[in-house]
């Protein structure tokens, strides 16, 4: 399990990276490399160079302001989830991250990495989508914004063009009034999950304004419902029939770990649980405020 | 498509190497093939057991899922660098020797840096900090119950050390 | 006096360099520029006929040195043409088939080896591996039980029925016996295939000397002196000219007993022919297509049964799936066929077997090695009984106990070392009441209501067994005290990371009255002790441990006639302490060990300052030779410890578990283990085995499996997909609590132990999992193991229940 052979480009500068890369067709980009260097090593890819983005300066920070946290395309999951700013601005971000594999992978994996890669097994492209985020690119063309709705095309696939570096990610934040959940399962901690939900839930008092929720592993994109108009009152039983309402825009699938009927289980056991969770906690901060 | 050499330094456990690899030499290869440096293992070259597990710049990260090229300007700890300067063995290696925390071995020196650098940071693991410490590392041997010990020993050992100093 | 060392947690000695990162593992063997890397061409197939092989677009890839397929092999050696050894025939094995080192006109799995390249660097290799062109006329493949027993298409041409070997063995007229009881139950059970996955795959590196024209090979394998004899006869060699050393192993488990594999031959076979040391170092995905996989079973079992559970009859019937050759014959399901008894006496047992062949990768021994699944078979039809009579399921068990003063006790079969199953020592129902002590057995079931009433599903179950332990043929030991008085220890089985070099060391400390520190252990090194069997069957503490004892105390017993001697006294006066020979009660009046060494070999040269007392001019009787008629030359003593049959320690299991109600995750609130191994050499090396035996049977039980789809294609050969246990998938805490029932068979009343933390698990998960269920669904069974969440959400949709419950919030 060794790579095959590529050219290699260190550039010091982003426009330099987008020279190369706007020069070599067939070029791949590495940052963190944690889902790409597998894949060479077992040569289910073999690009015929890599432009290595890890000498660039000034792409390594998570920036959080008022309105959201931007994150550098170098900026290490581990550099994202140790934000306490970021926690704060946007809570689910980091309740995402913490299911991202093991520690030792978030150490050198990047966030912005793990959204363009485009696997609907991973937690932070539905955790874009479902915030409403976007990505920024760059080429030497210019720049242009991704929004999150845009950005996945199919299975890994992304709308990142070939001759495009994703620079940096944005996530807005919590709005108010809005409570945030994300749980999974997973074959073994660690592992991707046999099905994740992520949940968005605005409350005015009790009342629910918008409901939404995100999935992983049960659907061939990253996959966001809008449940708003099935909780017109929440209690145990609309939180169980979640499920049914969910699983029409979803298609979970048979793998070696779980069959399709056990993933519809699952989404309809983490929808509950999820979209409670984060109505319960939009209600609390309502009256923390 | 080609496999041009290239030179780079590495920095290991405080010591220069100047060495010149092919673009797609992967960093475990680097430190075993071309330094010579063995103690770090290979179980899988996907990323999952950690028996390659180096700290770079004190972070544990899989060497198998680095290019050796990547790793220029980062400073690498690899488990021969971590006996103290005297030879003796360092705090986690000496509570892996007191609880039986290791058999055949070969999983050990990624379980020792990434122990290492998670009581650098977490000096006083609570007993569900030890296991979540190791929670990326694979061992076939032991069953993990003597390893959870060697951490919670470890972190006692460098409390008491820190006590004396 | 010194305290004895036998019986203590001693800290390991190899653990200094593990710890440094000084280990040497085989791929840290030869590591300079100068040494060749092999890759292997692997069949993508599962059953194909291969039309052609184009390999001449490697011999123009820069850095390629050789690149061989099958019809390359007979010039490079004759014997390389044949088939690989079926190393263990069975009069039974009436159809054994096993693989060309390089497949010749057909693959039978994926993975198979199919051409070999060596060349600069690994990298090149697989590039060049890249480069090989086979042509493959793809056949229907037989993947899984069914589809053999079925035989609508055949593994092997000349194999009717896919069936390699039919075996039975029976005490009695089970079919009379079945008649007259008064209770009968059937079940029909399977077990799923999983693999020893040592964190190392396999390695061989090989060095050939064209000066001495001797060969040199390091191998990952279990058996070195296995491994000696097979590249020497394969290659043409003298025994004499090979030495096979094993370095450190990362693990075995089982899977490096298997030899030799393609890879073991082709790589000395290619130092040799381009006088250059070459070595192959096995990546993972290799090891799950072309390393050996176990477990897979499927079972009939019928018995009958009086009111008290007792086992009146007991007819057993299961189809082994061996993969698609038979190198190691028929180990594994002759071991399932004899030990599935465990503690229990059956009246009368009949139990039939057919070893199947499928188009997938080779079975051979996984830690426990078939008993796993025997202990599976008998447990599941104990709890079945007990459901039946509605009796605590400990009750059952104790009911059918060989009681301890039944021993020696005949279980009336012929085990896998070809003798009698006859236990040597037990005591089960010391065992039991130690196991439901310790998981608190009689408390569980007000404690299961309990968490019923809050709507919680908590199951406990139990498993019993007993493992043939320390098989023949024999091992041996040589003990070497050196000037210096240090002892030099050899034998010749392999270490896998059990501690040998600590527990032996303690063993020749005790016997000869030396330090520990001045013992030094080497196992597996042919040039050492170049007769041996190898490591597996929890022999090598059994084995080896005997055969150092023994030879240590013929060390000693010359050290104290030549100690004696020169002090001039009687030698019954003698004690040896610390590496001092003293008589007892006048420490003054002593001599170390070293000189003792140094008087035991008369010299002409001296060549420092203690051989000088030692040249012929100082030692010996002028009027006699200077070695004695009948004496050697040398402070030395070699022994071999070759038993009549194995010794048979036993344990038992327990486990907790929670199901939850709408997700089937399944976690283990309580694992408590009762282990008899007879004396124990150490403690904490003891409770290691115990500990990764368990992890692994956790394993097994809930995670691992090789999902093979119907083609053939193994669809999990990854540690992505193959779900080995991190720590978050092991019980936080197992317990554990001895018996120590010594074995009479051998000097120091040990038995093995490596095995079995293993040997229960998918008995005692299915157990204690259905019992969970069965708080909410009375009906559900398990009879397939390993079961995951997803498996347990699909068993509850099939059985009858209430109507799910809404989700309860808090």
């Amino acid at each position: 399990m060794k790579p095959a052979p590529f050219d290699y480009h260190r550039p010091g500068s982003l426009a330099e990276a987008l020279a190369i890369l706007a020069g070599e067709p067939g070029a791949k980009v590495l940052a963190g490399g944690q889902s790409l260097v597998p894949l060479l090593s077992m040569r289910l890819a073999a690009p015929a160079a890599l432009v290595d983005i890890n000498g660039l300066p000034d792409l390594d920070a998570v920036t959080v302001t008022d309105d959201g946290v931007r994150v550098g395309a170098l900026a290490r999951h581990a550099d994202v989830l140790a934000s306490t700013a970021a926690a704060e601005r946007q809570p689910l971000l980091g309740m995402a991250l913490a299911h991202v594999a093991h520690a030792t992978i978030r150490n050198r994996g990047t966030t912005v990495g793990s959204l363009v890669h485009a696997d609907a097994a991973s937690e932070l492209p539905v955790v874009l989508r479902l915030l409403g985020g976007s990505v920024d690119v760059a080429s030497v063309g210019g720049t242009r914004t991704i929004a999150a709705d845009d950005l996945y095309l199919g299975p890994l696939e992304s709308s990142v063009a070939p001759d495009e570096i994703a620079t940096s990610a944005w996530f807005p934040a919590l709005e108010p009034g809005a409570g945030v959940a994300f749980d999974e399962v997973a074959r073994r901690h660690g592992d991707y999950a046999l099905c994740g939900v992520a949940a968005v839930v605005r409350v005015e008092g009790d009342r629910v304004v918008s409901a939404r929720a995100g999935f992983v592993s049960v659907a061939d994109l990253p996959t966001v419902v809008d449940v708003t108009d099935a909780l017109t009152t929440v209690d145990a039983a609309a939180l169980a029939d979640l499920g049914d309402v969910v699983l029409p825009h979803l298609d979970p699938a048979d793998d070696v770990h779980a069959t399709a009927d056990y993933r519809a289980q699952l989404v309809r056991v983490l929808t509950a649980r999820v979209v409670g969770t984060a109505y319960d906690r939009a209600r609390e901060r309502g009256t923390a405020r | 498509m080609s496999d041009t050499r290239h030179d780079v330094r590495l920095s290991v456990n405080g010591v220069g190497h100047d060495v010149s690899v092919p673009a797609r030499r992967l960093l475990s290869d680097a430190l075993r093939h071309d330094l010579g440096l063995t103690g770090t293992h290979v179980g899988c070259e996907h990323g999952v057991c950690g028996a390659c597990t180096v700290l770079l710049d004190g972070r544990p990260v899989r060497a198998c899922l680095m290019l050796a090229v990547s790793a220029v300007g980062c400073e690498i700890t690899t488990v021969e660098g971590l006996a103290r300067d005297d030879g003796s063995l360092g705090p986690v290696q000496q509570a892996f020797a007191e609880c039986h925390g290791l058999q055949c071995g070969f999983c050990t020196p990624g379980f020792l840096t990434t122990i290492t650098a998670g009581l650098a940071d977490n000096p006083t693991p609570t007993h569900e900090e030890c296991r979540d410490m190791i929670a990326g590392n694979l061992c076939r041997c032991t069953g993990y119950q003597n390893i959870v010990r060697a951490v919670e020993r470890a972190a006692e050992l460098i409390a008491e050390e820190g006590e004396a100093s | 006096m010194t305290t004895k060392l036998m019986g203590t947690p001693v800290q390991r000695v190899e653990d200094q360099r593990f710890l440094r990162g000084h280990g040497r593992y085989v791929d840290d063997v030869a590591v300079d520029e100068r040494t060749l890397h092999a890759a292997v061409v692997r069949s993508p197939h599962a059953h194909a006929r291969i039309v052609d092989i184009d390999v001449s677009a490697v011999l123009d890839l820069e850095g390629v040195h050789a690149v061989w397929t099958y019809d390359d092999l007979a010039g490079l050696a004759t014997p390389m043409a044949e088939p690989l050894p079926l190393l263990i025939p069975h009069p039974a094995l009436t159809h054994g088939r096993t693989q060309y080192a390089l497949a010749r006109a057909e693959v039978n799995y994926v993975g198979e080896a199919v051409a070999f390249v060596v060349a600069d660097d690994r990298y090149v290799a697989e590039d060049a591996v890249g480069l090989v062109r086979v042509d493959y006329e793809v056949l229907p493949p037989v993947v899984g039980i069914d589809r053999a027993r079925a035989a609508d298409h055949l593994v092997h041409d000349d194999v009717p029925g896919n069936v390699g070997a039919r075996m039975e063995q029976k005490t009695g007229d089970v079919e009379a016996a079945l008649a007259a009881a008064p209770h009968r139950l059937q079940l029909d059970l399977t077990v799923e295939r999983s693999a020893c996955m040592p964190m190392e795959g396999r390695g061989t590196v090989a060095r050939w000397d064209p000066d001495t024209h001797r060969l040199q090979v390091w191998s990952s394998t279990q058996t070195s002196t296995g491994v000696r004899a097979a590249v020497a006869v394969k290659l043409g060699l003298d025994l004499g000219q090979v030495d096979v050393i094993t370095p450190d192993v990362g693990g075995g488990f089982g899977v490096k007993i298997n030899h030799p594999w393609p890879e073991e031959l082709l790589v000395p076979l290619a130092a040799r022919t381009l006088g250059r040391t070459v070595k192959f170092t096995e990546d993972r995905r290799e090891h799950f297509i072309s390393s050996a996989h176990e477990r897979g079973q499927v079972q009939h079992i019928e018995v009958g049964f009086d009111d008290e559970g007792r086992l009146l009859a007991l007819d057993v019937e299961f189809w082994h799936d061996h993969g698609a050759y038979t190198p190691y014959g028929l180990i594994v399901p002759i071991i399932t066929s004899t030990q599935l008894l465990g503690p229990y006496k059956p009246q009368v047992y009949r139990v039939r077997f057919e070893s199947l062949y499928t188009n997938t990768v080779i079975v051979t021994p996984y830690r426990g090695a078939g008993r796993p699944q025997g202990c599976y078979a008998m447990e599941r039809t104990m709890d079945a009984i007990a459901d039946f009579l509605d009796r605590d399921r400990a009750e059952v068990r104790a009911a059918n106990f060989i009681q301890p003063d039944e021993f020696p006790f005949d279980q009336g079969l012929v085990f896998q070392d070809g003798r009698e199953l006859e236990y040597d020592s037990g005591d089960y129902p010391a065992s039991l009441e130690k196991l439901k002590a310790l998981v608190g057995w009689d408390d569980f079931p007000a404690y299961q209501a309990e968490m019923a009433a809050a709507g919680r599903r908590v199951g406990i179950g139990l498993a019993c067994y007993v493992e043939g332990t320390g098989v023949g043929p024999y091992e041996g030991a040589h003990v070497h005290i050196e000037t210096s008085g240090k002892v030099k220890v050899a034998t010749g089985l392999t270490t896998q990371g059990q501690g040998h070099a600590t527990v032996f060391a303690q063993l020749v400390a005790d016997e000869l009255g030396v330090r520990m520190e001045d013992v030094e252990v080497v196992t597996g090194d042919t040039r050492r002790m170049p007769y041996a069997v190898g490591t597996f069957a929890s022999r090598a503490a059994v084995m080896s441990g005997s055969a150092i004892h023994l030879a240590a105390k013929r060390a000693k017993e010359k050290a104290l006639r030549i100690a004696a001697e020169a002090l001039e006294v009687d030698e019954r006066d003698l004690e040896i302490v610390d590496g001092v020979v003293s008589v007892k009660g006048s420490p003054g009046t002593s001599i170390d060990l070293g000189t003792v060494s140094v008087l035991s070999n008369p010299l002409r040269y001296a060549f420092d300052e203690a051989s000088k007392a030692a040249t012929q001019f100082s030692v010996g009787d002028p009027g006699r030779p200077p070695v004695a008629e009948g004496d050697e030359p040398g402070l030395e003593g070699k022994d071999f410890y070759s038993p009549e049959r194995a010794t048979f320690a036993s344990g038992m299991h327990a486990v907790i578990v929670e199901t939850d109600p709408l997700t089937a995750e399944i976690r283990i609130l309580k694992y408590a283990v009762v282990h008899d191994c007879g004396h124990l050499i150490n403690p904490m090396i003891v409770e290691g085995q115990i500990h990764g035996g368990v992890a692994q049977g956790v394993g097994g039980a809930l995670y691992e499996r090789m999902a093979y789809d119907e083609s053939g294609q193994l669809l999990n050969a990854s540690f992505m997909d193959f779900l080995m246990p991190y720590v978050t998938e092991i019980p936080d805490g197992i317990d554990i609590d001895h018996l120590e029932t010594p074995s009479p068979l051998n000097p120091l009343g040990i038995k093995g132990a490596g095995e079995a933390g293993v040997i229960p698990s998918a008995a005692v998960f299915a157990a204690a999992i259905e019992d969970a269920e069965r708080v909410a669904l009375p009906d559900l069974t398990i009879t397939a193991m390993p079961i995951s969440p997803s498996e347990l959400h699909a068993l509850r949709q099939r059985h009858p229940q209430p109507r799910p419950h809404r989700q309860e919030r808090s």
